[in-house]
């Protein structure tokens, strides 16, 4: 890829305007160069497995640690309304709903923003600037095969795994706190967490996180892989990947919601 | 040192180039390149930094695209090639980056194993050490095998960059500043290894450097570069033997001080 390609000289409307829309139609051709190369042989299954590990696995510690945090945090806070009214029998399914429906997928991408879209734009960042991409070309190597590809498909893939084990480890941590104030068996709360929410609301979470997980892997990679200007380019695509990919996230999750709610409005 | 060869109008041009320009933006950075790489022959394209040496052979290997003028290589204008036609044509080259480019995250044999396992699929792994031992044979760096490029040095890397280039048995090789941020006696090193290469695997190059003694020792052919043009060429003697300022004045910078 020509990363030279100077600007217009003469703008349609201003520089920033005409650099959005231009932005806009270079990721467009980015996802569609991604969905042209990830079909077309020879595949690369090693380097998937590879970031797929490194995406998945080395993000576990985190995910844990947040989860469990959240759904304890996120049960203490509830407690005190639903007491109020006498309810804290319910505790377990406003968790569940809570969790499952929305915190999960949305605190797991948020944090895999921070965690794998910034390391993706650093590292193919720093490999654009080394000249590392252009040796691969020159030596006859498709890059965006192997660096791009190999990383929307990791993300994308781990994502939705880690959004189903961060939701357990959620739904843990608030029986924790659950069963040290009202005694609550692990099945209680189990029945109690799952009874409000069906099999189409699960699917949505696993959507949800699915479009999350390209998301990351397509912003970090298109970033890192454009970056021009040196080390503080590298700087530049590493904070701006998390920046757009948070940014779209918040606005992939209303739209989703949106329009899980308009097919199946009993959600 | 070695023996630099002549060329005679029979010899086979392996690089043509015609009337080339490139821009970047407002800044014309080459304005009407012409030149001839013959088989078997070490070119060396001199000049200062920012003149567009770097650019020239980026635009040869298909890396940038000309804003005008003709890149032919093997008789095959690069700039109309299609992608596959284009990888075809980046088997026979091989280019050694400035800084080397060596891919930090591998190890020395995964850098080196790497082009061969991605254009080779069915490459046995018998086969596949054969050739890395035979590479890092050939530039001495036999025993850094398991080390990351970090470990080495900055001559290291650049051995080792150039036998990642070997490694793919190319016809013609590109060195951007081969020497550049090397002690002399290691740039001495580096320039040997690239005569050797020339010896042993016949291979053509164009060397893009502004150190005067690389270009000594390595060059058939100097093409002195200025603003984006050449303004002098021939052996290193003819070269230098002119009365103008600004060539005298590098001459003497290198020679001198």
């Amino acid at each position: 890829m020509d990363t030279t390609s100077s600007q217009p000289a003469k703008y349609l409307v201003s520089r920033n305007v005409d650099g959005f829309f231009a932005g806009i139609s270079d990721v467009a051709k980015f996802i569609a160069q991604f969905f042209k190369e990830a079909f077309t042989p020879p595949y690369e299954y090693q380097e998937v497995i590879k970031q797929c590990y490194n995406v998945g696995y080395k993000s576990l510690s985190l995910i844990t640690l947040t989860a469990f945090i959240t759904g304890i945090v996120f049960t203490k806070h509830s407690r005190p309304a639903l007491a109020d009214f006498g309810a804290t029998s319910w505790l377990p399914s406003l968790i569940g709903v809570a969790i499952i429906k929305a915190l999960a997928p949305l605190i797991t991408g948020l944090i895999c923003a921070g965690k794998v879209g910034s390391q993706i734009g650093a590292e193919l960042g720093s490999m654009r600037v080394t000249e590392q991409i252009d040796a691969m070309e020159v030596s006859a190597v498709n890059p965006f095969k192997f660096l791009v590809v190999t990383r929307v498909l990791a993300c994308t893939f781990m994502i939705p795994l880690l959004v189903i084990y961060s939701g357990f480890i959620g739904l843990f941590g608030s029986f924790l706190n659950v069963h040290a104030n009202e005694q609550t068996s692990l099945v209680t709360f189990i029945h109690g967490a799952f009874v409000k929410i069906n099999f189409s609301e699960i699917m949505s979470s696993l959507v949800r996180s699915l479009i999350f997980g390209f998301t990351i892997g397509i912003i970090g990679c298109y970033k890192g892989y454009t970056t021009t200007q040196g080390t503080e380019g590298v700087g530049r695509a590493a904070n701006v990947s998390v920046v757009i990919i948070m940014f779209l996230l918040f606005i992939e999750e209303m739209i989703i919601v949106q329009f899980m709610n308009w097919i199946n409005p009993g959600m | 040192m070695r023996k630099h060869v002549s060329h005679n109008d029979n010899q086979e041009v392996v690089i043509s180039i015609t009337k080339l320009y490139k821009s970047f933006e407002e800044n014309q950075v080459l304005r009407g390149i012409d030149l001839e790489l013959y088989k078997g022959e070490n070119l060396v394209v001199l000049g200062r930094s920012g003149t567009g040496k770097s650019v020239l052979i980026k635009i040869i290997v298909g890396l940038l695209k000309p804003d005008k003028g003709t890149v032919k290589v093997f008789d095959k204008e690069v700039d109309k090639l299609d992608k596959k036609e284009l990888m075809q044509l980046r088997l026979k080259l091989g280019f050694l980056f400035q800084h080397s480019a060596l891919y930090d995250s591998m190890t020395i044999r995964e850098n080196l194993e790497f082009p061969l396992v991605r254009n080779k699929r069915n490459i046995s792994r018998v086969e596949l050490d054969e050739s890395v031992s035979e590479v890092l044979e050939a530039v001495g760096l036999s025993d850094t095998i398991n080390q990351l490029p970090s470990e080495l040095s900055g001559g290291q890397q650049k051995r080792i960059g150039l036998a990642r280039t070997l490694i793919m048995k190319p016809d013609i090789i590109f060195y951007d500043e081969p020497t550049a941020g090397l002690d002399p006696l290691t740039s001495g090193e580096i320039n040997d290894l690239i005569n050797e290469v020339q010896e042993k695997y016949k291979t053509s190059s164009i060397i893009i450097t502004h150190d005067l003694t690389c270009a000594k020792d390595t060059g058939d052919r100097i093409f002195m570069m200025m603003n984006g043009k050449f303004v002098r060429h021939g052996d290193f003697e003819k070269v230098f033997d002119t009365s103008d300022e600004t060539i005298r004045g590098f001459f003497d910078y290198n020679f001198i001080q």
